[in-house]
């Protein structure tokens, strides 16, 4: 009789759980993973060296299509380096902005990955009702940015233009009543932050509906709980941050730890799972949608009580306005400036990281004096936690290697670049 | 001579008088999942085409036909194009022996429990060769899954099944509906619910649907055994599964709900006054409630593990089937309630 061999099974990069082009190659007994390899670099797009041909400024759009689930917060990272450099710091309200919006796309990261994951365990409603929530909050995005994905919003020296004052309307279509219609649109007649405000009072509704299909589930606990376990001290070594390592029970923020913006004037918890599991990341991050309603509702009343510029008043970083400068010749030539060679920074390297969604993102730009980057290097949260992969996933089940795609959160534009 | 071709001839009108509103409860059960599914999720499901988007089922089954039937290299070829008909063969086969309503049945035989056993235990071999013959590792590994589970909800399933036939002392389906007369309260599900609900549910495990669809596993192993299957071998397959869904309704029905007897069947007021009612009709209604449960379940509970499915099926209903039949012997010899 034939000994029993371990064969290797290709999965992805076409695979519905592959969520974008992962490939592994999974070495295997049966239906139990003895190695797991991931294959990487099927997006590389070279966002990095790119940015070396370019002004500054001309790469936040690269940004967004990073991590394409956590655009904003990609800006951010890339943004708060480059004033770091500059010496330069936003006015206020700016920086409330970009909090708001950050924590808008901590949000939209979060309802991804909980619909997705959900439909890796076999659980699809989740991800209908998540994607109707998120319809929203794209809906936010597109009325402060004129894109509903990759916005490019954030600027050195601000953001690229204020709140508006109204939201973008449903139209009325052949399938759709006048009640209906009127009923889609009510918490639209007023400005983004009424909107805002209002999503804040109806989504922790909304989450405890997904909660109340997932958390306490049998055959979801079952899926979740001491799968891939990751021990604290494990997890900093493997170079973890984010919901992955407050999973394993370790309270690393950054928004708490190395306060940006203005984290340090706001409310908030970070929650903190204790065993490391699945299940405990499932729980930190349903926590973190909570968390950042709070936040966002904060924000929205300053905001609401707090006008004022939006961007730094220094036309060396940040352009005139259209009407100054098509009558002041200063204002024209500070725009032609601006716009064609961007500007100069001190020679020197610096690096800055935010709390996006998925965990530390972060930017390394040394700078030669010159107004392009010499090297930009990007800390991706999602290309660490891959590499830990096959550490996690020994030993499982083939099943167990979808829930682990789902919970490590990953998103290939960042992981490839 | 005459007289045989007169016999033939009714026994394939008999044959096609079920097998046509079979295929059509199939086209519209697709139908019903999308849309009940749909609302269930917020959405709407396929409204365009015909009103209300009646004739979704009809436009896909054409897609179907159209498609090229493309087989892999280095596949059995004759394995593979045979496999989606051992599929089907059994899902329709043992429609034969299902009482519609009194008297409405194909071949109104003595064994017809067994036979029912019999033919649903054939299906996996479809399930088997399909997997075998795709050369195709995730289709073997749904191949394995798949068969591994049905042999195992086999046992389970046709415990509870021993205590239908144990409660109604005879294995002819008439006999066991007719065993039920009375109204819901005389039916088996009561004096057999654990079996009920261990049958329910092994039969959701049987025809591998969500949670138990570990064969399928869209999201681990793509679409397991039926993977390399496209146009109208993988229809077939689609038809197979349905047929076998709606088969598990309707023995559900039949076996613990008192078939096509009314609710209040026998009761003074109530029972005359429903008696216009066909008895098809409380039939489908009953079937459509289980039918119900499977789109239910689908879009409620994610999916087991494969291992946790073997756990459930071996650990909790086998045992929990071999200790309600000791019950039940007990409960037949002490004459319990209007049952026995």
């Amino acid at each position: 009789m034939a000994e029993f061999q371990s064969y290797t099974l290709n999965f992805g990069p076409q695979h519905p759980a592959a969520h974008g082009v992962l490939r592994l190659i999974l070495e295997m007994e049966g239906e139990t993973i003895t190695r797991a390899d991931p294959h990487v670099g099927l997006l590389h797009r070279g966002t990095e060296k790119l940015a070396e041909s370019k002004p500054y400024n001309q790469s936040i759009g690269y940004m967004d299509r990073l991590d394409y689930m956590a655009m904003m917060c990609n800006e951010h990272g890339y943004v708060l380096a480059i004033e770091k450099l500059l010496g330069i710091e936003p006015p206020l309200r700016a920086q409330y902005i970009r909090v708001m919006m950050d924590e808008v796309t901590r949000i939209l990261n979060h309802l991804l990955w909980l619909g997705t994951h959900g439909l890796d365990v076999g659980a699809m409603t989740a991800f209908l009702y998540t994607f109707r929530e998120r319809e929203d909050l794209i809906d936010v995005y597109e009325a402060v940015s004129g894109a509903r994905m990759h916005a490019a919003y954030y600027r050195p020296g601000g953001v690229y233009r204020d709140l508006p004052e109204r939201m973008p309307k449903y139209e009325p279509t052949p399938y759709r009543g006048e009640k209906e219609l009127r009923e889609m649109n009510r918490a639209r007649e007023g400005s983004v932050l009424d909107f805002l405000d209002d999503f804040c009072h109806r989504f922790p509704a909304c989450i405890d509906d997904y909660e109340t299909l997932l958390t306490e589930n049998r055959i979801w606990k079952q899926r979740l709980v001491d799968v891939c376990v990751v021990g604290p001290e494990r997890a900093k070594a493997l170079g973890f941050t984010g919901p992955m390592l407050r999973g394993s029970g370790v309270a690393w923020d950054l928004r708490k730890k190395q306060p940006y913006e203005v984290y340090d004037r706001l409310d908030f918890d970070v929650p903190v799972g204790t065993n490391g599991d699945c299940y405990d990341r499932y729980l930190v991050r349903m926590e973190e949608l909570r968390q950042s309603t709070r936040i966002i509702n904060q924000c929205v009343d300053w905001l609401r009580a707090n006008p004022g510029p939006v961007r730094l008043d220094d036309p060396k970083v940040s352009p005139p306005s259209r009407e100054e400068m098509k009558d002041d010749m200063e204002s024209l030539i500070h725009h032609f400036k601006l716009f064609t060679e961007g500007y100069c920074t001190p020679p020197g390297e610096v690096y800055a990281a935010v709390e996006a969604p998925k965990g530390e993102f972060g930017a390394y730009i040394v700078s030669d004096g010159a107004n392009k980057p010499y090297r930009l290097k990007i800390r991706p949260p999602c290309y660490i936690h891959l590499s830990a992969m096959d550490e996690m996933i020994r030993g499982h089940m083939l099943a167990d290697v979808v829930t682990l795609i789902g919970s490590l959160d990953v998103v290939f534009g960042e992981v490839d670049r | 001579m005459f007289e045989t071709f007169e016999t033939l001839f009714w026994i394939f009108a008999k044959i096609w008088a079920v097998l046509i509103p079979l295929f059509l409860a199939v086209a519209y059960f697709t139908y019903m999942e999308r849309r009940v599914i749909g609302h269930m999720q917020d959405r709407r499901g396929p409204n365009r085409v015909g009103y209300k988007g009646l004739l979704q089922p009809f436009a896909d089954a054409l897609k179907l036909l159209f498609k090229e039937i493309s087989v892999p290299t280095h596949a059995n070829r004759v394995l593979f194009l045979l496999a989606p008909a051992l599929s089907i063969g059994p899902a329709v086969a043992v429609w034969a022996v299902i009482p519609f309503a009194d008297g409405w049945v194909v071949a109104d035989i003595n064994a017809g429990l067994l036979y029912i056993l019999a033919m649903t235990s054939l299906g996996v071999y479809g399930i088997i060769v399909a997997g075998w013959a795709s050369n195709s590792k995730y289709a073997l590994l749904g191949t394995l899954r798949a068969s591994a589970q049905v042999v195992s909800y086999e046992i389970a399933m046709g415990f509870a099944l021993v205590g239908v036939l144990m409660a109604a002392g005879t294995m002819n389906l008439s006999g066991i509906v007719e065993a039920q007369a009375g109204p819901f309260w005389n039916w088996f599900w009561l004096p057999l619910l654990p079996l009920f609900l261990v049958y329910w549910v092994s039969g959701v495990a049987e025809t591998n649907r969500a949670p138990f669809d570990v064969a399928e596993g869209e999201s681990e192993i793509v679409a397991g055994f039926h993977v390399e299957y496209s146009g109208m071998a993988f229809a077939v397959f689609f038809l197979a599964e349905y047929a076998n869904m709606i088969l598990i309704c309707v023995i559900a029905a039949v076996m613990f709900l008192g078939g096509w007897y009314s609710p209040f069947h026998g009761v003074p007021v109530l029972g005359p006054a429903l008696d216009w009612v066909p008895g098809i009709v409380w039939l489908l209604l009953k079937a459509g409630f289980f039918a119900f449960c499977y789109l239910w379940f689908r879009a409620t509970f994610p999916r087991y593990r494969y291992d946790q499915i073997m756990r459930l099926g071996w650990k909790v209903l086998i045992p929990v089937t071999v200790v309600w039949l000791v019950v039940l012997t007990v409960l037949i010899y002490a004459g319990v309630g209007p049952w026995f």
